[in-house]
């Protein structure tokens, strides 16, 4: 039998079972906490810091938190928005993020947390780094101009051998997410789309597929990103 | 001492550009020059993307037509996925491009002759500027004014009911569209929400708008026949019985006496046909029919073109007005500038007869929107936008990513006419004048507006851009400076 903790969030008191990762209890009790490289299935990273909190004053990543007995929780303060704001608006600097004729424009979580935080004007210089497009495989297209490195796909896409489609490749400022030709030479289209669906913007792209869903039904098209947490 | 005058920017056109005019010692045009001085690089941005972005891509090019790049674009790449040439789409697919074609027609046309040309028409080209623009026809006719609102917004629902919103939308993609219309759609467009934003009314309003105009013209003949004419051949698309067809066919063109020219030709085949030529003065090239060469080989598209090489118009009311049009030159081809505008009101008309027709058919409800067949190295996509010929042409790797892009806008096809019209226009105006006044500069920029170019997506200054005409002599020392 699951047993249960008692914490604070954001001044009132919450249950939550024990071990229960704090993106995932926060959700449950109405409250909505932004992430961009968590996804759920797939073990916690860390790596964006969007779902950055204050536990016990302290600035932790929700993603790798889990709830414990008497933690006392912050998720909005003015200084944490304006932080998770920088975030975004660095991942668009750093980049080539051209919304217009992107496919995941209306259904990419980066452009909808732009929205949801009013980013309308560049407050970081934008790089313009000189990025290909991997276009070799024949089910798919790695855009590195818009690869955020959140490592979903690296984490979430495996061959039936449980082996991972994506691998990182080169190091520092020139680390690129790339397909590996070995464990996706044979993938099926429901893999490609997973890959595809996977993905929080739109770096990952399956071949031929594009604008299917018409302006008005994408999924920020119906309601912004968070709207799914009621309160 | 010569003079140069530079019109700069050119107003009440999309886009920028300037016009320069050089005056000799006696004060004869001894040269003049439209500049377009915007460069856009589409050509070169879309190479190394995935294919199927294009339609959505290059349609940025502009804010006023951007359905016809979108369309041009899908079409192009309707060839690559091997879903062929217009036949090739299923019904549904082909007439809901065909609706969002129409709608775009209907709502670029009159945003021009409304807001752009009809004040140099009601006033007068050298009426005072403070009203010779689109508040003062509100001023001086209300009704008229809120017409010309309601028509473009019209056109507007129809793009966003088709390609999902009224500027840059998604709805055409390769092989088909994405998008077929509800039946709430389709009847609020139909008949409206019990206001006037309805199909028949549409209808009634190009027809308001052509008695508008037919009545100017009654009482300005000489004017409208005499300003800006001279001799062109005419290139468009025509449907391969002659009908005129804005959306797809093969390529016609005819020269100023009606001799064909082109004779329906397949357009996957332009190339055959037409070359570009580069000069150091403009970012914009010049196309020319590669059989009569560069010096002859020019040729005017639009309105004017398209009711030149149409042999008939396949809806009822349009069919009317285009015999009297046609009476109006004996059947010969129309080579009058200022006529232009009668064509596009003509145009108008049957866009908004086609939509009606359109919006009761069926297959617009349908949900089979897209096919497929065997992959292509490279389409071409060709489309009569509102301004005429649009040309897009694509090679796509094995890979999938775009390797060459070949854009032919409307707007280029009309360079030389338009040049021709400047050169016109100020030797008639210009030559050995004493004073140089707003009112010939504006004539100018009349000549040039009736080709309605599109310069890129400039529409939100027009009016109120500064016109500057700098005097230099012969040094190029300033002698001069004023601005309107």
């Amino acid at each position: 039998m699951a047993s249960f903790v008692r914490y604070t969030l954001d001044g009132k008191t919450c249950l939550a079972e024990e071990g229960t990762q704090l993106v995932a209890a926060a959700r449950d009790s109405g409250v909505y906490i932004p992430t961009l490289c968590n996804h759920p299935g797939i073990p916690p990273k860390g790596s964006c810091r969007i779902c950055t909190v204050l536990v016990n004053g302290i600035p932790q990543t929700a993603c790798t938190t889990k709830v414990v007995e008497d933690m006392n929780v912050t998720t909005g303060t003015p200084e944490l928005e304006a932080f998770r704001k920088a975030v975004v608006e660095i991942l668009f600097a750093e980049g080539n993020h051209l919304c217009p004729s992107c496919e995941r424009s209306g259904n990419c979580e980066l452009q909808a947390l732009a929205y949801r935080y009013r980013v309308t004007v560049p407050h970081f210089p934008y790089l313009f780094p000189k990025r290909d497009v991997e276009a070799w495989h024949p089910k798919l297209v790695k855009d590195h101009n818009r690869c955020i490195q959140c490592k979903r796909c690296i984490r979430g896409i495996h061959n039936a051998e449980g082996k991972a489609l994506f691998a990182f490749g080169k190091r520092g400022d020139k680390v690129v997410i790339n397909i590996d030709p070995d464990t996706s030479r044979d993938i099926g289209d429901e893999l490609a789309q997973q890959a595809m669906d996977i993905c929080p913007v739109g770096a990952i792209l399956r071949k031929g597929k594009g604008f299917d869903v018409p302006i008005g039904r994408r999924r920020y098209d119906r309601e912004p990103i968070g709207s799914e947490v009621k309160p | 001492m010569t003079r140069k005058i530079v019109i700069e920017p050119v107003t009440r056109v999309e886009g920028h550009g300037k016009v320069t005019i050089h005056l000799d010692d006696e004060g004869n045009v001894a040269q003049s020059r439209f500049h377009i001085v915007e460069f856009r690089g589409f050509e070169r941005f879309v190479q190394g993307r995935p294919y199927w972005e294009a339609p959505v891509l290059v349609q940025r090019l502009c804010g006023i037509c951007p359905v016809s790049h979108h369309l041009a674009g899908a079409k192009a790449m309707d060839v690559v996925v091997g879903a062929g040439t217009g036949e090739g789409l299923t019904p549904t697919a082909e007439k809901i491009r065909r609706l969002m074609h129409y709608g775009q027609i209907f709502q670029s046309h009159s945003l021009h002759f409304f807001h752009l040309a009809s004040p140099d028409l009601l006033f007068g080209y050298d009426s005072p500027p403070e009203t010779r623009n689109v508040i003062g026809i509100a001023m001086a006719n209300r009704e008229l004014a809120t017409q010309a609102v309601l028509m473009r917004k019209y056109g507007q629902e129809v793009i966003a009911a088709t390609a999902g919103k009224k500027i840059h939308g998604t709805g055409a993609v390769p092989g088909g569209v994405n998008k077929s219309l509800t039946a709430e759609e389709r009847d609020r467009l139909l008949k409206g929400d019990g206001g006037p934003l309805n199909a028949g009314q549409m209808v009634a309003w190009a027809q308001g708008a052509l008695e508008l105009f037919k009545d100017y013209y009654r009482k300005h003949k000489d004017f409208i026949d005499r300003f800006s004419s001279f001799p062109s051949n005419h290139l468009s698309l025509v449907r391969k019985d002659g009908a005129l067809d804005l959306y797809h066919g093969v390529l016609r063109a005819v020269d100023a006496n009606g001799k064909r020219i082109l004779n329906d030709v397949d357009y996957q085949e332009y190339l055959q046909h037409l070359r570009e030529e580069v000069k150091s003065w403009s970012y914009m090239k010049f196309p020319f029919l590669k059989a009569l060469g560069r010096e002859n080989g020019w040729y005017r598209v639009g309105p004017l073109a398209r009711l030149n090489t149409a042999d008939f118009i396949p809806t009822p009311l349009a069919q009317k007005e285009f015999e009297g049009y046609k009476a109006a030159t004996g059947g010969k081809p129309n080579n009058m500038c200022m006529h232009t505008h009668w064509a596009r009101l003509i145009e108008i008309l049957h866009a908004a007869e086609k939509m009606r027709e359109l919006l009761q058919d069926p297959d617009i409800l349908g949900g089979d929107l897209v096919v497929k067949g065997r992959r292509q190295p490279e389409g071409v996509g060709i489309i009569e936008a509102p301004r005429g010929t649009l040309i897009h042409h694509f090679r796509v790797g094995e890979d999938d990513l775009i390797q060459m892009a070949n854009l032919i806008v409307s707007t280029t096809h009309n360079n030389e006419p338009m040049n021709r019209a400047v050169n016109g226009v100020a030797r008639s105006m210009l030559t050995k004048a004493r004073e140089i006044t707003e009112g010939m500069l504006n004539a100018v920029e009349v000549a040039i507006r009736a080709y309605d170019p599109c310069l890129s997506c400039a529409t939100h200054a027009y009016g109120r851009m500064p016109l500057e005409v700098l005097l230099y002599d012969d040094r190029g020392q300033l002698l001069a400076r004023r601005r309107k």
